[in-house]
Formats: C-alpha cells, structure tokens, sequence
C-alpha cells in the first residue's frame, strides 16, 4: 500500500512539474522577448504584469472549435499531439534534480538511453501531424522535421555518449555523482553541441524551419485548431525544459554548486535550467531563421565534427587519467 | 583584420541583452495619460469673448467646417449726441471635427485670439453629429489649452508685454515728475515734508 501511494505520489509531482514548469518558461518568453524588443509584454491577464496570460490563453484554446479536415486521416491527426506531448513528460520522469532518492521521479539504468529515445518519440507526433494533415504545408514541415531530426539526432547522441564515456555509466544520477568541477570546460565542446543539437530538435527559432510561417504557414500544425494546436504549443515549451534539465544534468553538474552543497541540491539544478531556458528564449529573440540547406550544413560539417572531436578529447584524457 | 568569426552572433545577443536592461518605450495609454507637448492637436478651443464674428476662421477653413451664425445689435451712444453704433453678436459657432482636419488654419488667422488649440484628444463619439462640438463645448475646451511655452533665452519680448510695458514706464516716469515737483515746491516750507509728500503721490496717481 505504502509503495503504490510513494508512485502516485511521485506520478502528481511530477505530473505538476510538467503542467507548470513549462508555463513559467512560456510566461517567462513573452516578458523576456518582450523587454529585449523594448516592449512590456503582457501586461492585464491576471492584474499583476499578466502572469496569469498563459492561463488566459489556455482558456482560449479549450474553447475554440475542434477542428479535423474532411481529408485528413482522422485518427492519426488527432493523436499526434499527444505523440509530441507525452514523451516529455516520460523524460521528465527520469531527470534527477537533486542528489537523494527522493528527487528524482524514478532511477532509469540506462538514463541516457532512455532519455534520448524518448525524446527522439516526441518529432513523431510532428511527423504524424504533417502526414495526417492531408495539407501541403503539413506535409513540407514533417518532412523538414524529419530531415531535421535525422540531422541533429546525431550530434546529440554522440555528445551525450561523450558525457557517458567520462562518467563511466549510462545512469543519470550515477553520472552526476561522478561528476567533478573540471568536467565543465573539458565537456564544454559537447556541451555546446548537445544545447544547439537539442534547439534544433525542439524546433525553437533560430532553427525553426518546420514551422517557417513567411514559408509554409505554419508547417506539421497548420491544420490544428483549439486544445490540439495548444498541446503542440505546450509540447514545445516543455520541450524547453527538458532540454534545460538535460544539459544541466549532463554537463553542467546538475546539484553540484559551490556552496549549500546539502539539502540545496535541487535549488542548482532549478538555477541552472532557468539559465539555460534563458538562453533558449535570448536565441530566439536575437537570431533570425537560418535556410534549410543552411541548417543542414551546420549539423554535418560542424556539429558532428565537433561532437566527434570531443568524443576522442574525452577518450584522450579518460585513458590518461587511468 | 578581418572580424573574429562569431564576434557578429556575439553583437547580437549583445544588442539584445542591452535593450532588455534599458526602459521600455511601450505607452500605456488608457491606464497613462501621455505626457503631449504644449502644442499638440488635439481639439481647438473657443475664446468667445475675444470673437468679433469676422469670419475670417470659417472663410479659411479648408474643410468648411466651421459654421458661425450671428446678429448685429445697435448701441446707443457712448456720449450723449454721438452716433449709434452696431455690435456684432455671436448667435452659434460650432467646428464639425468629423470635418476638420487639424490644419490649425483657423486659429493662425484668428486677428482677435479667439481660437487656440488644446492638447485633450479623447472625444471619440459613438454618432458622427456629436463630433460637431456647439459654442459652449468649445467654450469648455479653453480650459484645457495648456499656458503658452516660455521663451527661449534671450529671445525678444512678446509685442504685447513690450506695449504694456512702454505704458506703464511712461506712467511711472510721469509720476516721478510729480513727486519730483511737489518736493521741490516743499523745499520752501520745511517741517511739513513728510505729509505733503504723501500729498504728492496722491495727486501724482490721480
């Protein structure tokens, strides 16, 4: 009795972390992208510098008609965006934010693994989208994302294989119990390609070509309407967090800071995502959209490279090490 | 030298990192009132006492969009045998502002500074008649004209501050005059100095 209300328990902390965590970073984008265009953002939905517009939003959506074009493929377009959402969530589930038991939904062995072939899930339900879609605009932005997943797939696998050679495990929580200060600026190629990887994968501008609206409206979702459209928006947002806890885990040393070292582990791993999730929207705001032959460029000819430089830098010094 | 490759990708995310720190330019209006230069647009008021019904305003109105209607009344002589005089009286004046395109022609022409604008700009109205505001209404929108802007440093007096003050030099130094006079008369009959200078003043002022 006692372990099925520990899983449930753990399931709606979780389950809450997901339901707002991304809306602080949703909230979050409209002030930042806003004071960094000279804007105030929103400013009434809830009375204090609309905090609460995101909730206005959700509103919104959930009222707005659910619309299935007669040509689409019923099923799936209306799966999809649970196919894009879910998967973060199962990730969410695995990232440790702080160094006791309790502070991680539930211990996967193979974390990374598990980690990234979820993630990899998640581009399907924009997949399926653009397929179901029966739209032309629908079906150039699957593919762009499909070609955009195989591209980035690669770098991120090979950087967080880099991350797993230097710790000696594949354990999310065992490779930050292995992890030590120095480890920042030897991984920082990685780290650098795993982030940009990762952009690229959750579709945030600058490499935003699936949903490129001066292109293709707006690519896999140009058919969704209503709670489905706000599902993909979420997914994207929590998209963002995941990332973030990621990169924190893998190279920035989740928990570890330099002071309050116990009990404020979690406090780290929190102040690390917001950093990065910072970044995230500052990229936005600052980059416009590269070209698709533009994007594909940059994986193969520099983001593999690097990756793979750092693979054999991290090899290099694991053998000296011993 | 050719720039460090990514030192462009750096300026940006410097550019936009620094306008992040500096105040926004956005105005919230219904909540702010905007802070408008003295001299802004936006209703034109009526000074009606200064009006003589000339019509000059309403001749040069491009839009035609001032009507004036008026009487003129006989006024008995100022002094008895004189000759009667005709006044004229404003009956209406109304400006349609759903016409009137803000061109200011009326008050540069105005000979009697009768029209002045007013920085107020909310009246919006649901019915276009209502935007052709009545006497009294531009009579309330006087109280909304801002004091004229100081003059620069330096720059030459207003003519009509110069008039008055031509005047009332002319005045002063005339009572001088008199002061002068009454003292000198009094030079005579020391004792007595004190009261008929008052004296003095008092016929001066007359």
């Amino acid at each position: 009795m006692n372990d099925v209300l520990d899983v449930a328990l753990r399931l709606a902390i979780v389950f809450a972390v997901f339901m707002v965590v991304p809306l602080v970073v949703g909230q979050a984008e409209h002030k930042v992208m806003a004071h960094m265009q000279g804007r105030l953002g929103p400013m009434y939905a809830g009375g204090f510098h609309g905090w609460a517009q995101l909730v206005a939003d959700g509103v919104k959506f959930a009222q707005k008609e659910d619309v299935v074009p007669a040509a689409a493929d019923r099923r799936i377009f209306q799966l999809a965006p649970a196919v894009a959402l879910l998967p973060y969530l199962l990730v969410i589930v695995a990232i440790p934010i702080g160094p006791s038991e309790g502070a991680v939904g539930q211990v996967v062995d193979a974390g990374i693994f598990f980690v990234l072939a979820v993630m990899g899930v998640g581009v399907l339900g924009s997949l399926m989208a653009g397929w179901a879609s029966a739209n032309k605009y629908s079906l150039l932005g699957g593919l762009r994302t499909a070609a955009q997943l195989l591209a980035y797939e690669l770098p991120m696998l090979l950087a967080a294989a880099s991350v797993a050679m230097a710790a000696g495990t594949v354990s999310l929580p065992g490779i930050l119990n292995a992890f030590e200060w120095w480890w920042l600026p030897w991984q920082i190629v990685g780290a650098l390609v795993f982030f940009v990887a990762g952009l690229a994968e959750l579709q945030r501008p600058p490499f935003d070509m699936p949903v490129a609206d001066s292109e293709i409206i707006f690519g896999a979702y140009t058919e969704y309407t209503g709670l489905r459209f706000a599902l993909f928006l979420l997914a994207e947002y929590a998209g963002i967090v995941v990332l973030c806890g990621l990169t924190t885990v893998l190279f920035l040393g989740g928990w570890h800071g330099p002071l309050g070292a116990d009990g404020l582990g979690w406090v780290w791993t929190l102040l690390k995502t917001g950093v990065l999730a910072f970044v995230v929207i500052w990229l936005r705001v600052t980059y416009p959209r590269l070209r698709e032959d533009q994007l594909q460029k940059l994986a193969w000819t520099t983001l593999i490279p690097l990756a793979l430089a750092q693979i054999a830098l991290t090899g290099i010094v694991k053998v000296a090490i011993n | 030298m050719p720039p460090i490759p990514g030192s462009g990708l750096a300026k940006g995310l410097a550019v936009t990192l620094r306008t992040m720190t500096k105040r926004t330019v956005t105005a919230q209006y219904p909540d702010v009132q905007p802070e408008l230069p003295p001299r802004s647009r936006g209703v034109i008021g009526l000074f009606e006492e200064n009006c003589t019904v000339c019509m000059l305003c309403a001749r040069e109105c491009p839009d035609w969009c001032i009507y004036i209607d008026s009487h003129k009344e006989t006024v008995p002589p100022a002094a008895p045998g004189g000759r009667e005089r005709s006044r004229n009286v404003l009956d209406r004046f109304a400006i349609d502002f759903a016409l009137c395109m803000y061109c200011g022609i009326c008050i540069e022409v105005c000979p009697f500074d009768a029209l002045f604008w007013s920085p107020e700009f909310e009246y919006a109205e649901t019915d276009i008649h209502e935007l052709t505001h009545e006497r009294d209404k531009l009579r309330e929108w006087m109280w909304t004209v801002p004091e004229p802007p100081a003059l620069d440093p330096g720059a030459e007096e207003p003519k009509e501050i110069a008039a008055a003050r031509k005047t009332a030099d002319k005045l002063q130094a005339q009572e001088e005059r008199v002061a002068q006079e009454a003292r000198e008369a009094q030079g005579a009959q020391p004792g007595k100095e004190a009261q008929s200078g008052q004296a003095a003043e008092q016929e001066g002022q007359e």
